[in-house]
């Protein structure tokens, strides 16, 4: 919850009070919640919400939007085909992906992507709600969803390539 | 009437099949994208290959330890919801 705060504040003081306040907020708040949702959006959807009350009275407030829209996916050439065709090792990642240092890089990497990103990866990989949930809980459609998390995936897929690699 | 051709491999783009990935992954491309996807995917190693890449990139990221609740809270949080769920 805490990480999810950070996606909208800067300071960790801040997003762990707003992460206390969530609690308290769902203690007393429990007729809020109508049972449209599960108990973790439900959560999570409380700590958005005042995650963005506390970013606007720091005024750090960055909304969600698709501005990050790079083409990080790989290279290719204007005829759409691969000018440079992947380095092909997804069937020999899997005991170097399972260390503990690549899941510190992650969490790492995923600490400096955009807002957006940062929040869609966070909620759907590392919390592993649903991609309905994740709309919901963010206010954002379907496509927006897939957008930012396709962006984030395909990094932490280049950072795993260069661990694999080295 | 003629019917229409099965796809082959070079009615998509690699380009066009990396972009669609995720949507792949989610289950949300319409029918006919996703057979032009997988004619893509069996002519060409590359493509595969990313998408297998993008499938191992989502295991290792469910590994990034989340801030857990601890395990009386979350006790706590589950009766209270039993609870409201229950009507009391």
């Amino acid at each position: 919850m805490v990480r999810l705060a950070l996606g909208y504040v800067r300071s960790r003081a801040v997003a762990e009070e707003v992460a206390q306040e969530a609690w308290l907020g769902m203690l007393r708040g429990l007729d809020g919640f109508e049972g449209r949702a599960s108990l973790r959006t439900w959560l999570f959807q409380i700590v958005v919400n005042r995650a963005i009350s506390a970013g606007r009275r720091e005024h750090r407030y960055v909304p969600v939007d698709d501005r990050d829209l790079e083409d990080d996916d790989g290279a290719f050439g204007q005829d759409g085909w691969w000018t440079t065709p992947p380095v092909h090792w997804a069937d020999r990642a899997v005991d170097r992906i399972a260390a503990r240092d690549v899941a510190d890089r992650i969490r790492e990497l995923i600490s400096r992507l955009p807002p957006g990103q940062r929040q869609v990866v966070t909620l759907r990989d590392v919390e592993g709600l649903a991609s309905s949930e994740v709309c919901l809980v963010l206010g954002i459609t379907e496509a927006n969803q897939r957008v930012l998390l396709h962006r984030a995936r395909s990094r932490i897929r280049a950072l795993l390539e260069r661990e694999v690699m080295t | 009437m003629r019917r229409r051709p099965a796809p082959s491999g070079h009615d998509m783009t690699c380009r066009q099949a990396v972009a669609l990935v995720t949507d792949y992954l989610d289950g949300a491309l319409t029918g006919e994208q996703a057979a032009l996807f997988r004619a893509h995917l069996a002519e060409c190693p590359h493509c595969t290959e990313h998408l297998a890449q993008i499938r191992v990139t989502v295991a290792p990221t469910g590994q990034v330890g989340i801030d857990d609740l601890d395990p009386l809270a979350r006790a706590d949080l589950i009766d209270l919801y039993r609870r409201w769920r229950a009507g009391t």
